[in-house]
């Protein structure tokens, strides 16, 4: 009885190893422990046997039961896991079909740009300042050390409202409206609309944006203003991004710069894009004028600032290779679908 | 201002400084270059070479085979057929690609099986007569007899093109717009000596002025110096070659050989001047006075002007002669005839010749040098300079004297000198010495024992220590700042509150869809009629000077700027569009404006394609929702002819209308040539205000919510805001979800009346019993009844 009880172990092992399905697994189980099963069979002649041999015989009996319905609960969770693998494998889909949008909008191309810039900004503890867009001769003008009869009113054409009151013709006003309004230490941008009477072609608009730049407090150097525009670059352009300071003339500030960042596109070597010179002229600055600091009733004894201004389309249209201004004012969704 | 390189050394020298490397210096230390030519001959690519080697070629029993040092690098091995070259001359040579008079291009190439890297050249094939160059011969190539840097541009060398250098000279830098003043730049840039050659005038006329002529200065507070000379025995004619080239390079036409002198001196020095026919000045008398009102002069363009009195003219003892500052007056113009010319070199205010030259539309290269403001010193040297020119060039005898009317300001500026101020301002440690060298470069006087420093008369832009400073460190160059992090007190920095809401207010439109777009803020008046607007919105600002019709106004209203771009993306069969701005109005407290105007800003949203009117309510909804806005409502919209009447709602705030929703009326649909269309305008600022009230956390209930559904037979009018308002009133707190999932009318419904269908979900705080809910549930459906004549379905 021993033999046939390790008979029947090794067949039943033998016909677990060559099941394939459920079905087959059901019938290896009906097979051997059923009620008409081979082992149940064996199980039931143990009435023959002596009751000396009947404990030794019964013990082999269950161990053989258990290794048999070991066996099947193995196979049973083996079986499950690759029918599960053939039904996941027949449901094949085509993921390359599109997905199912929700088409969320954009911000305009520029106010991204804008986003970008302000955010550098304000990490450097800038906070951000607003000016009307109609304002008057005194804050564009008068108080920016361009009285009247000055030349530099020539080279910004001037759309006025009337004797006194104009478009503002760039962001400088705000610094002179931040100084009357806040104590030192003053860092802000003011990003907004200006506007010139230029006629409407791939480089010109009537209304254009700045961001104007005002650092105020107590020792405050020409050196300041480079570090500082250099760590605005660097996170405008990459770490790679350098600047160039070339003296130029502001009325409201003294000294003043042109700035020029290397060219993004050569990275300085000269290219088509900046014209062969390797740099590509992004801002004016300078540190701000003493006059003007009196004007905004601050002490230029006590303290210095520098100032800046930059233009947004520019630095838009250099970013994105746009390279006519039009499109930032015709709105063609073609357009804005792209940034 | 352009400027002929060549004419620098008559004032300096500078050696081994290419183009380029000029060009970037002058630009780093504040002399901008916008570009730089080559003028003055066709001839390109060709060098001065020296021989080397010279053997016979094994073909040809006329031909040589030469080597040629043209400098860098390697010597050319050129082929040539001429005779009369040895080794160790100095010939010009064709390089490959070089350019020839009459189009002829130079090619490398094999002349008889040797290779010929270029062509000796003779003058005549530089376009050259004989005789004009030392060393050309008829026969054979031109040989230079002196010497000259192998390598360099022949047409350069020889005078005969001209390297023309154009700079943009900022407004405060005058005495740039001249070559004396960019020389001094160019000498102090590469610290090299710099000289004006003596200017003498010999006046062989004798006599003296003062006994033929006579000045009188009216108005000195608008003329501060007033310089007159006078040159007899006028020889009219071309002026010589030499000058003409000259003028031509910088861009001025050559005239006659007087006009051509007071041109010459304005491009050297930078003084404009102006020469009368004397014999045409009543009285030989310059009277500088204010014009009367309605005087007339007719300048030398043929054109006549009405004068007034705030404009500043030269006059004869009857008449103006000359528009002070900006162009002469026709009467008195210098002629083939002339005999006799009187010089004025003058100084005059620079806001009167600029109010002066914009009334009368004339901009000339005078006004625009006298609307910078210029040196009354620089006059007599000028007059003077002119003088010198007149002899030189036989063109008459001057006569001796001068009148000089001097009522300018001769007393020195003087400026407190810090260098340890300069060094903290500019943040670099620039040495003591360096400051005083550099000063000195720039002719600024430094007195060290009173620590000032005294500019020079023609730096009227210095005036005070941060001139001084930016004149430092523009020599000191910028390059060389270092590049430092704000030290001092830190600043938080960041967006306000509105600001960040402002923001959100766009993300939450750009989550649903909306592009945002921006437009102009001024537009046409007649963009007003195109969407049929009221007299409330046609009280704009106009500007006085706009660039046309299309953009002379301010905008009131940021819905056509909205439409316009609609009906662009329309055109363009763009398929459908959702749009928003953050666009500014401007509302102008009383016209014409005295003050300020009330700026806005107004959210628009705009759209078509796909949509209907509850699509855009829904963006307005779910806006105000994200923003935390609560207490708001929309109603049937007060008459606006920008909307159809039926489908458009006005916005309300905490009661306040804040807006307008709904589909564009047909009429301004039509006129746009666009479909159906729908808008919304929210008031920007007032939303700011309701937003952003930080949220309270309500606990999470851990009962089970009950939920009914209710469909009700309601009169067609029944608003379904009023509907809500009925069930909310009648469930109370309990109700926790109220949401209307359908409307029907059709079959099955009687004429007039609608189903309306609500899914209630109620939920309290403890587990609701069916009895409670259907209690409730009563109350609800007999409010509904009594205030609504519903019916239940």
């Amino acid at each position: 009885m021993k033999e046939q009880l390790e008979k029947i172990r090794q067949a039943a092992a033998q016909a677990l190893d060559a099941v394939e399905t459920g079905e087959a697994l059901e019938s290896v189980r009906v097979r051997f422990l059923g009620k008409k099963g081979e082992l149940t069979a064996v199980l039931r002649g143990m009435g023959a046997l002596t009751p000396e041999e009947r404990p030794v015989v019964g013990q082999l009996a269950n161990e053989a039961r258990a290794y048999i319905e070991g066996k099947i609960e193995e196979k049973k969770a083996a079986v499950a896991a690759k029918e599960r693998e053939a039904k996941l494998k027949s449901e094949v889909i085509d993921v390359t079909v599109p997905g199912r949008r929700k088409l969320a909008g954009r911000l305009h191309p520029l106010y991204q740009v804008l986003n970008e810039i302000t955010a550098i900004f304000t990490g450097m503890g800038f906070s951000v300042a607003e000016g009307p867009d109609i304002e008057t001769d005194y804050y564009n003008f008068e108080a920016l050390n361009i009285p009247a009869d000055h030349p530099a009113r020539d080279t910004q054409d001037t759309f006025y409202i009337n004797d006194n009151i104009i478009l503002r013709t760039q962001t400088s006003p705000v610094q002179i409206r931040v100084m009357e309004q806040t104590k030192p230490p003053i860092r802000m941008i003011a990003p907004g609309r200006v506007f010139r009477s230029d006629a409407v072609d791939a480089t010109h608009s009537p209304v254009f944006h700045q961001i104007e730049g005002l650092v105020i407090d107590k020792g405050i150097t020409m050196a300041d203003l480079k570090g500082t525009l250099e760590a605005v670059v660097k996170g405008l352009y990459g770490p790679d991004a350098k600047i160039r300071l070339r003296p130029h003339h502001f009325p409201f500030t003294e000294p003043s710069a042109e700035v020029d960042v290397s060219c993004f596109a050569c990275g300085g070597k000269g290219c088509g894009m900046c014209k062969g010179e390797g740099w590509i002229e992004i801002l004016g600055a300078g540190m701000v004028h003493p006059k003007v600091l009196k004007v905004g009733g601050i002490d230029p004894e006590v303290y210095s600032g520098f100032a800046f201004g930059l233009g947004l389309e520019r630095i838009a249209m250099f970013k994105y290779g746009i390279d006519d201004l039009r499109l930032f004012f015709e709105n063609d969704l073609r357009f804005l679908r792209q940034f | 201002m352009k400027l002929p390189l060549s004419w620098l050394n008559d004032y300096l020298k500078l050696e081994n400084v290419g183009v380029k490397e000029y060009c970037d210096a002058m630009t780093l230390s504040g002399s901008k270059v916008e570009g730089w030519a080559s003028e003055g001959s066709e001839v390109e690519g060709v060098v001065f070479g020296r021989i080397l080697t010279k053997t016979r070629h094994t073909n040809s029993d006329h031909m040589w085979i030469t080597t040629v040092d043209i400098g860098g690098g390697e010597p050319v091995q050129i082929v040539t057929g001429a005779q009369n070259i040895e080794v160790g001359q100095l010939v010009p040579v064709a390089t490959n690609g070089a350019k020839l008079p009459g189009g002829v291009t130079i090619k490398s190439g094999k002349l008889r099986g040797e290779v010929s890297n270029g062509m000796l050249c003779s003058h005549y094939e530089l376009g050259f007569e004989d005789g004009v160059i030392p060393g050309s011969d008829p026969n054979g190539i031109l040989i230079f007899q002196r010497d000259y840097p192998i390598g360099a541009d022949v047409m350069e060398a020889l005078g005969e093109k001209e390297t023309v250098v154009e700079f943009e000279i900022t407004p405060n830098r005058p005495d740039c717009l001249s070559v004396i003043g960019l020389a001094r730049e160019t000498a102090a840039t590469f610290d090299v000596p710099f000289s004006i050659p003596p200017v003498e005038v010999k006046a062989l006329a004798g006599g003296d002025i003062n006994g033929i002529a006579k000045v009188t200065v009216e108005a000195p507070d608008l003329c501060p110096r007033y310089a007159c000379r006078l040159v007899k025995n006028i020889k009219m004619g071309q002026s010589p070659e030499w000058m003409q080239k000259r003028l031509k390079a910088a861009g001025v036409r050559p005239i006659s050989n007087i006009v051509d002198i007071t041109n010459y001196v304005m491009l050297e020095y930078g003084q404009p001047m102006h020469a009368f026919d004397l014999d045409f000045l009543e009285g030989h008398e310059i009277i500088v006075r204010r014009a009367k009102n309605g005087e007339e002069i007719t300048t030398l363009d043929g054109q006549p002007h009405t004068l007034d009195d705030t404009m500043l003219m030269i006059c004869d003892s009857k008449k103006p002669v000359c528009v002070a500052g900006v162009m002469g007056g026709e009467n008195s113009e210098i002629k083939d005839t002339t005999k006799a010319v009187l010089f004025e070199c003058a100084n005059f205010l620079r806001g009167s010749v600029r109010v002066t030259a914009r009334k009368l539309g004339l901009r000339t290269e005078s006004s625009s040098r006298y609307e910078k403001g210029l040196d009354p010193n620089m006059v007599v040297k000028a007059i003077n300079r002119a003088c010198q020119l007149v002899e030189e060039l036989g063109a008459g005898e001057v006569v001796s004297g001068m009148i000089d009317v001097d009522n300018s300001d001769h007393t020195p500026v003087v400026i407190p000198y810090r260098p340890e101020k300069i060094r903290a301002f500019i943040g670099a440690d620039i040495g003591d010495g360096f400051m005083l060298d550099a000063l000195k470069r720039l002719d600024i006087a430094v007195d060290t024992e009173k620590m000032t420093v005294t500019p020079p008369t023609y730096r009227m832009d210095i005036e005070g220590e941060a001139d001084v400073a930016e004149e430092v460190a523009r020599l000191y160059g910028y390059d060389k700042i270092p590049s430092t992090l704000m030290s001092g007190q830190a600043t938080s920095g960041g967006l306000t509150k509105p600001q960040t809401l402002r923001a959100k207010v766009k993300d939450v439109l750009v989550g649903q869809g909306y592009y945002e777009i921006m437009t102009y803020s001024f537009t046409s008046p007649k963009t007003l009629d195109m969407i049929n607007a009221g007299p409330e919105l046609r009280n704009n600002i106009r500007i006085l000077n706009p660039l046309g019709e299309d953009t002379s106004v301010m905008r009131t209203t940021s819905v056509t700027g909205m439409l316009e771009v609609l009906a662009r993306n329309f055109n363009h069969k763009n398929k459908n569009a959702r749009l928003f701005e953050l666009a500014t109005v401007y509302e102008a407290k009383e016209l014409p404006l005295t003050r300020l105007p009330k700026e806005r800003e107004i959210i628009t949203l705009g759209g078509y394609g796909g949509m209907d009117f509850y699509d855009m309510k829904g963006a307005v909804e779910e806006l105000f929702d994200a923003m935390g806005i609560v207490n708001t409502a929309f109603d049937t919209a007060a008459p606006n002819p920008i909307y159809h009447p039926g489908k458009s709602a006005d916005i309300f705030i905490n009661k306040k209308k804040v807006g307008t929703v709904g589909e564009v009326h047909p009429d301004v649909c039509g006129n746009y040539d666009i479909g159906e269309t729908y808008l919304a305008e929210i008031d920007l600022d007032y939303v700011l205000k309701c937003a952003g009230k930080d949220a309270v956390y309500k606990p999470l209930s851990r009962f089970p919510a009950v939920t009914r559904d209710l469909a009700m037979l309601v009169d067609d009018g029944v608003k379904a805001a009023d509907i809500e308002n009925v069930i909310r009133r009648a469930a109370g707190n309990l109700l926790e979800e109220l949401e209307l999932f359908d409307i029907y009318k059709g079959s099955q419904i009687p004429d007039g009346k609608k189903s309306v269908a609500y899914s209630a979900t109620f939920r309290g705080d403890k587990t609701l019993k069916e009895d409670d809910v259907t209690k409730i549930w009563n109350k609800v459906l007999k409010s509904l009844e009594h205030n609504l004549g519903a019916s239940l379905r």
